[in-house]
């Protein structure tokens, strides 16, 4: 008996990769990807950028340049960020107030939100603000509220639940329950959500940049279609910096509060 | 006689370590929000998020901007795209066909990932590894998670040629690390009990991954990978548009920057918005699943 139920398994497991492997010759066949090209590409890919993809003197000039752009950056995800997660916690407050509209309505919007992504909202936003920052945060600030209206929605239902029923019990109006109980208890896990989407949103701003024409990604694009690989190069080097601190700083937070 | 006196005694030495556990405020009211070190922490980051907040916004470059125009321009445009989605430039048949591409470019990038991943995941693990190693790799997978996806899709561009092969690499890179962390975690989280067993009856590493620690984070395994799957294919419409990767993402990028046809946008919005849907309800029923 035991034995059968082990070979089903295996079946089942042999079945999944069975299909996974077709999947897979289906999905070469319409990118026209080959294997076979890819291992080739990585080591070519490694001796073109030893070659090419370093900062040399003549572009170490440019560093001002590229900090100016990457402080508009790494700002605007901030600010998406914390704007963003002030109207995710009031949704997610409304959408756990046990009002049933209330609730599909929240979660339809957040959900819409979420899943549109924000290359999206970027490409419309640009053509009514333009080149400007606006454009980016806009398209920052919808990604992130629906991202995180999910997350405190969960957070909420996860860690404040007991409090809440208890709190209930005992009378407490709806504002004394979110101010006594959910807040409280939720709040370590979202200042933790809002470090993450932080770092998140640096990545995402410099794709938004790219195609809104603003920030780091902007001035990324530029160098890359002058083939100036060596500013670019510099360019890859100071995100990559900001985020490992960013990282590092939120880590250490984290580890503090959790 | 002295179990009498000291019934009436301690009361009065409790009575007196209170002040320490009970803390008052200056009017002699009694403080009932703790004001522990996490507390503190937590405030303190708020407090530094809300002006770095303030600060970004009063130093934005706006460039002189007409708000009340752009913002009518918006709703129009929003209006417009979420009530007449037309194809123009290309007939429906050509958008799915687009649509498939962008899915066949995650589906590809999620399964070389994970297979990757599955590997250094299983180095990453400190329960399965010494110390070492793991830092070493979970080092650079911070590195590599550092650079976003989209100049990772342009350097390998730059060398290789834009195209398939360009994209894939490209979008792999971050999946994989963002795999080997979530991995590794989930292969830590095992119950030590039965690797020490394993060990003591004499499995050697292999048997150990494949009797024990795969098959017991599997749908965890699995899980992560679908996540992954949805997050490569949004990955994916962005490559479009903002490396020419192709696919449905490109066509985005032409009725956007190209066309300025809003009414296209729509129609693009719409099929990808459906396909995300569809992805993120999978998702969560793998998810309540594991649960």
């Amino acid at each position: 008996m035991e034995l059968l139920v082990v070979k089903k398994r295996q079946n089942y497991i042999a079945m999944f990769f069975i299909l996974v492997a077709l999947l897979s010759y289906g999905a070469m066949e319409v990118t026209g990807f080959e294997p076979a090209q890819a291992l080739i590409a990585i080591p070519q890919a490694i001796v073109w950028s030893l070659s090419n993809f370093y900062p040399t003197m003549a572009s170490i000039k440019n560093l001002p340049a590229i900090l100016i752009k990457l402080h508009e950056t790494v700002f605007l995800a901030i600010v998406a960020t914390t704007t963003g997660g002030i109207c995710a916690m009031a949704f997610a407050l409304l959408s756990t107030k046990g009002v049933p509209v209330f609730t599909v309505m929240c979660r339809l919007i957040a959900s819409f939100f979420r899943n549109i992504p924000d290359t999206v909202w970027a490409i419309v936003l640009l053509l009514s603000f333009g080149q400007n920052v606006i454009s980016g945060y806009i398209a920052l600030f919808f990604a992130t509220f629906g991202f995180l209206t999910r997350a405190f929605v969960e957070t909420i239902e996860e860690v404040g639940a007991n409090s809440i029923e208890a709190l209930e019990a005992s009378g407490a109006t709806y504002g004394q329950i979110v101010f006594q109980a959910i807040i409280p208890s939720c709040i370590t896990q979202v200042v933790s959500w809002l470090l993450f989407m932080i770092e998140t949103n640096i990545r995402s701003s410099t794709l938004v940049g790219m195609l809104t024409g603003t920030g780091i990604g902007n001035l990324f694009n530029i160098y890359y279609k002058f083939f100036d690989y060596h500013s670019a190069s510099l360019v890859v080097i100071m995100i990559v910096i900001v985020i490992l601190i960013i990282e590092a700083a939120s880590n250490h937070v984290r580890r503090m509060i959790l | 006689m002295e179990n009498v006196f000291d019934a009436t005694v301690q009361p009065i030495s409790l009575m007196s370590s209170w002040p320490k556990l009970m803390k008052k405020d200056k009017k002699g009211k009694i403080i009932v929000h703790s004001t522990d070190a996490k507390q503190n922490v937590v405030n303190y980051t708020l407090v530094f998020l809300a002006i770095l907040t303030v600060y970004g916004i009063a130093t934005f470059d706006y460039k002189k901007i007409f708000m009340s125009k752009a913002i009518t321009d918006t709703i129009q445009n929003f209006a417009i795209m979420l009530t007449e989605p037309m194809a123009v430039h290309f007939t429906y048949a050509e958008a799915f066909g687009q649509l498939l591409m962008t899915l066949s470019l995650a589906f590809l990038t999620t399964v070389m990932g994970s297979i990757i991943a599955l590997f250094f995941g299983l180095l990453a693990a400190k329960n399965l590894t010494n110390k070492k190693t793991s830092n070493f790799i979970k080092g650079g997978v911070a590195i590599i998670r550092a650079i976003p996806t989209v100049l990772w899709v342009l350097i390998f561009a730059a060398s290789a040629g834009l195209g398939s092969v360009a994209a894939i690499i490209g979008l792999s890179f971050h999946g994989i690390g963002y795999l080997i962390k979530s991995y590794s975690e989930s292969f830590e989280e095992m119950d030590e009990g039965i690797i020490e067993a394993l060990k003591a009856s004499g499995a050697n590493w292999w048997q150990i991954v494949f009797q024990a620690v795969l098959p017991s984070s599997i749908t965890c395994i699995l899980a992560w990978t679908f996540m992954r799957f949805e997050i490569n294919f949004t990955n994916a419409v962005a490559m479009g548009a903002a490396a020419g990767a192709g696919g449905i993402g490109y066509e985005l990028f032409m009725a956007g920057n190209y066309y300025y046809n809003i009414r296209e946008i729509g129609l693009i919005t719409y099929m990808v918005l459906g396909f995300a849907i569809i992805l993120e309800i999978f998702s969560n029923r793998l998810k309540a699943h594991i649960k």
